[in-house]
This record gives C-alpha cells, structure tokens and sequence, in this order.
C-alpha cells in the first residue's frame, strides 16, 4: 500500500501548508506487527510518520467526537459512514472536516492470523493481496483475502461516502454479498439454544469496556453501566450484569452501526461482539430498507416516525 | 541450595500426589490463549506455553470478590450487621507461573501489607499459595523484564523455579514451603547442585540474550515529578487511547480496587472488583467534581504511577515487571515501552 501512503502525506501535508486544517489524524506505524496507532500530525514535517496498510482497522469517527478545531481525517468506507453518522448526530460538523477518503481493500484480522501459528509472529508485511508472516523458524505468505476481518469480508461500503479527496481510485464494491448468513444460523436456534449460545459467546468477557470504546458511536458522556446516582447495572462479572451491558450497547447502537468492526478487533478476549449489532443491523435494513451513515439527508429510522413505519413487532 | 530432578515420566504421578494436599492452578489452552484456572484431579498443566493472556494476579486478588454480607430484614437479630463470608484459604500451588508474574506479587504485595493497613483477603489469600515458577526459554518479542527488574530465570518471588531440560524438569527449591510441596509430590531425585547450577545458569545466558525489547528508567528516579506531570508529551501519547481498561486488567501490577454493595430484597453483599485508572468514574468525586476528567490526564496518571510516583515512593525500581501484556492488548498500541523511554529521556 505505499502508493495510499504517498498520497496520504502528500494531500495531508497540503492541506496543514495551506492551512486548510489544523490537524490531520491518521495512523502511524505500530510498535507490534499487525497494530498502527491512531495519531494527529499538526505540522507539513510530520507528516511523514503517516502510514497506510492492513493494520488501520481503528475506526478514526471515534477520535473526532466534540472536537472544535479545523480536521484533516483519513476515512475508510465505514469510518467515511461513521463520519456521517457523527454529522447527523451533532458530533462534529461537516464544515470542520476535510475528509481523506481511502477506498479500503479491507483489513486483516490479528487474531486470526496469530492462531494460524504455532510460534510467536515478529513481523508481517504486505506486497499487494499478499501478507507475509515472519516468525522464528517460520515464513509464509498468506492471501490477504483469506484473513480479512469477518466484517471487511462482507463489506458493500469499501469506498468512502463521504469525501473531499481521494487517496485512491474508487474500487469496485463486492457484489452478491451474502450479509446476514451467521445472523440466520442464530435466528434459526431453539430459544434454550440461542441463549447457550449468548451465554458462551460472553463468557470471557471481562468488562474492560474496549469494545465500547472503541466504537464511534458509544460517545455517552456517561455510560449506562457507569452511570452511579443512581447505579443501574452491577459492576462485578455477574453474568446477568455482563450481559445487560452487551445487549443493551447493541441496542443503542441500533440503525447506527455500520459494521466497522472496531469493537470485535479491540476486544482482548476474542469475543465476537459483531454477533449483536449485526442482527440489529439486520432488523434495520429489513424493516426500514435502512443502512447506517450512507447520507447526511436523511433522519435514521429510530429517531424519526413515520405513518407508515413498521409496527408488527409490537406485541 | 537444593535441586530435584524431576523426570517427566513421574509429572503426573506428582501432581496427582500434590492434588491430595494443594488446590493446584496452572495454565491451560482455553480456545486460542492460555489462562490460569484451577485443574481438576488428572487435570495436568500445558506449560508448552509463551504467557497467559491476562495476569494470573486473579488468583490471589479476584476481579470480583465478595468480603460481606448481611440482611436488611429487621426481624432479625443481626440485620444490618456485616459478615465476613467463609473463604477456602487451604494450601494451594500456582504452577508454572513465569518469573515475571511472579515478582509481580511481591511489587503488589507493597499495597496490600502495609504497617499500617493490611489487606485480609489479598494477604490470606497470596500467603496460602505457594509459587512454583516456570523459568521462560522463549520469550515474547515484548518482553523486556531484563530492564524492568527482573528476567526469565529471576527467582524472586518463587517458592521454586521449573527449568525445563527436555526429558525432565530441573526444580530450584527456594524456600521451605517450596522443599515441603516438592516433597509432597515424592519427587526426590536430587540433581547435583554444581551441575544443575551450570545448566541452570547457560540457559539463563541464552534465554536473556533472547530478549530483545528493553526500557530505559536511569533517569526517572533524578526528574521531578512536577516537570513530568507538566511534561507537553502527553497529549500525543494519549491521543489513541479509548480510556478502555484493557491495560490495566491485563497488568499482573495494577492493584486498584472498588467497593460495590449489592441487594436483593432484603439480603445484600459487599464486594470489591478490579477498577482502572482509565475509566472516568475513577476518581470522581461525591461532588461531581472529578479532578481526572480528560482522558489525558487518566492516561498519565497511569504511566506516572507506574513509573514516577510507585519509584520514588518504594524506591525499589518501577512499578512493571515488563511482561508486556499491555503492549500485546492495547488496541489503539499504546507502548509503555516507548512511553518510558520518552519520560525517562525527557528534559524540561
């Protein structure tokens, strides 16, 4: 990817030369294979410390909550429809921003790839789709498209909604995308079943709220589950407690959520949280012919009404 | 200093006899990471591993742990009165915890036993366990304990250390308690104590060499606190961070704690549970005021007890054992590593 990283610097350091922007967040190179940092550069030099490839799956919406100054932000095609989101929901304003758009080629999941060896991974790069591990004793290369985040394999929105300028050519989105197979498998469950289910999936959880934060839209100044006058849900890792949080997140971030996958990649358990938006994600679209972040016109469903909203799962 | 060799053959036939006397904990493969967890009899340790992904500090110091409860029904006689709760503090062994977890305990031990205060379920609960160690021959690229106060084969901390020779374990018996739990387990084989030194210390050699991650911390004792704590450094550091508590669950060192009452009609409980420094509610007051509201300052309180405050207080090194869970979980990569090295090169 060192052509988007070029152009990359380059729009960026443009856009602080001519003042356009006060700041530019973007990522920088991690310390750890598979891991870049969200970051700002303020400055034309800095610039040169941006990078793009595989490894940029934080979702940047989350770090343009409430702030005032002048933007530069390089977007991706969910965080372009968080962007989006963050607009409609008074977050920020479309006039603070000047949007990087990244068509995304998708992003590769860590977890993953490290459960494919043995020995610890010391280093991975990438040339074009290919993803070369390196580790003591050990060297392969993998095919990017094989160990795409679940979420980048299904994705319809790879290019940016919302843009001033591109860091690429606009690719030609995934057709005839099968969205919602893993949420049917779940709907098709006998009830005792689906809560087996659920009550597995949470069990590692360890309520390090990661997924939370890492989400663009969980901006709550306090969180329910933080929330102590008065204390709405318990705080230890009572399974009742644990669960309330992960549900009732899912459920505001229902008509909101686009998918990213910033909460299932930060997670340090491994858990698929993605499990529970996605069935509300699902619900949206069904019901409201609805998908999150696509346009700064339109009102999302739930908080809107309509004559002719759906009604029939009122009971 | 005494050593027993430890053919493998006889590691389960040894457990087995352990588990008649000790609660045995030892790693296990739990989906795709290893975790600390009580083994069930038979049940042996996969100590075929890097490290645990989360510390095995909750052992000793649960992230949810009850210390009371009582009633609120009044036609009792001892309504609204606390009662500690029946706790098993019978012997028990963690096996194959690393070094670097190990002297973690003894870092932690500095809040929990105090002149003054003296934590009764923390003290209880770490003076019934015993610590056979697992000496580390493979260390993560993130380790950098060599700088931290520690390494692969350091023994602090440990009732005895486990150096894995292949066809059997070398055990490095430490203290008394860890003479009566080998004891206990019939293995008596002892080695020669020159020549199982020698191994010991060639392996200690490479397995040091291995490391390859290092922290610098000379300076950070010399700095003040105040040039530190105004340091213009920590907006960039902190700019990633989602205020996630990730970092400090997954720290064997982070000892900060909540207390909670639960009710339910008319009985309740007492608890306390892990709390972070991350997160806002941390410090806020019964006011609402909350002297740590921006995630900036959450951020370097972190790194400034860690590295400045816990030094300068113990006087004993920084308040890390350099395991690097942190660097592996956080993940926006926030790196104390790199965290460190700024504060400890920093001139204001």
């Amino acid at each position: 990817m060192p052509e988007y990283t070029a152009k990359i610097k380059g729009i960026s350091a443009r856009l602080l030369k001519e003042e356009k922007v006060e700041i530019v967040i973007g990522f920088r190179k991690g310390t750890i294979p598979m891991m870049n940092e969200p970051c700002f550069v303020k400055t034309p030099e800095d610039v040169k410390e941006l990078v793009w490839d595989s490894n940029c799956g934080i979702n940047l919406a989350n770090y343009l909550t409430n702030r005032k100054e002048k933007i530069g932000i390089i977007a991706k095609g969910c965080d372009s429809r968080n962007i989006v989101t963050h607009i409609i929901e008074n977050k920020i304003k479309r006039e603070q921003l000047f949007i990087i758009g990244v068509p995304c080629k998708g992003m590769v999941d860590k977890n993953k790839i490290t459960s494919m060896f043995e020995n610890e991974i010391n280093e991975v790069s990438e040339v074009e789709e290919n993803i070369i591990v390196k580790g003591e004793g050990f060297e392969k290369t993998l095919n990017k498209n094989d160990v795409l985040q679940e979420n980048c394999k299904i994705c319809i929105h790879r290019n940016p909604v919302l843009y001033d300028e591109l860091a690429a050519d606009l690719l030609d989105e995934q057709k005839n995308i099968d969205r919602y197979e893993d949420v049917r498998k779940i709907e098709a469950m006998a009830t005792e079943d689906k809560w087996k289910y659920f009550k597995d999936l949470l069990s590692p959880c360890i309520r390090c709220y990661a997924c939370r934060n890492a989400c663009p839209l969980c901006y709550c100044p306090t969180c329910f589950v933080d929330e102590s006058r008065p204390q709405w849900v318990g705080k230890s890792l009572d399974t009742t407690d644990t669960r309330t949080f992960h549900f009732l997140r899912a459920y505001h971030c229902a008509g909101r959520c686009t998918d990213c996958g910033a909460c299932e990649r930060a997670c340090p358990m491994g858990i698929k949280v993605r499990t529970f938006t996605k069935k509300l994600e699902k619900d949206c679209l069904e019901l409201y012919g609805w998908e999150a972040g696509l346009s700064l016109d339109e009102r999302p469903p739930l908080d809107t009404y309509r004559p002719d909203d759906p009604e029939g799962f009122i009971k | 200093m005494k050593y027993i060799n430890i053919d493998k053959k006889n590691w389960a036939n040894g457990l087995k006899n352990l588990y008649e006397n000790y609660r045995l904990f030892g790693p296990v493969k739990n989906n795709k990471n290893h975790v600390f967890k009580k083994l069930s009899k038979g049940e042996l340790p996969d100590l075929n591993y890097l490290n645990t992904l989360l510390s095995p500090k909750s052992i000793v110091f649960p992230q949810s742990e009850t210390m009371f409860e009582y009633s609120l029904d009044e036609s009792k006689e001892d309504h609204h009165i606390l009662k500690e709760i029946d706790k098993d503090y019978s012997p028990r062994a963690l096996i194959g915890i690393r070094p670097c977890d190990a002297v973690s305990f003894k870092l932690v031990k500095r809040n929990f036993d105090t002149p003054e205060y003296k934590d009764p379920y923390w003290l209880s609960a770490y003076e019934s366990t015993i610590f056979a160690g697992l000496a580390c021959s493979n260390p993560c690229s993130t380790c950098f304990c060599t700088s931290a106060g520690c390494g692969p084969f350091h023994e602090d901390g440990l009732d005895l250390l486990l150096v894995d020779e292949g066809e059997y374990f070398i055990a490095k018996i430490l203290t008394s308690r860890g003479e009566t739990f080998i004891k206990s387990a019939g293995w008596e084989t002892e080695a020669d104590p020159i020549a199982a030194e020698k191994t010991i210390k060639n392996m200690k050699i490479k397995a040091e060499e291995k490391i390859a991650s290092f922290v610098s911390t000379d300076q950070l004792k010399n700095k003040s606190a105040i040039d530190l704590y105004a340091a213009p450094f920590w907006e960039e550091i902190a700019f990633a961070c989602i205020n996630c508590g990730t970092c400090t669950y997954g720290c064997p060192t982070c000892w900060c704690f909540d207390i909670q009452d639960e009710i339910s009609k008319s009985s309740g409980i007492r608890m306390r549970n892990w709390d972070s420094c991350m997160y806002p509610l941390f410090t806020l007051h019964g006011t609402g005021y909350n002297p740590r509201n921006a995630k900036v300052q959450r951020v370097r309180q972190r790194f400034m007890h860690k590295l400045k405050y816990y030094a300068d207080k113990y006087g004993d090194g920084i308040q890390c054992v350099g395991c690097g869970r942190c660097i592996r979980l956080c993940p926006v990569n926030i790196d104390i590593r790199k965290v460190c090295d700024i504060m400890n090169n920093y001139e204001s």
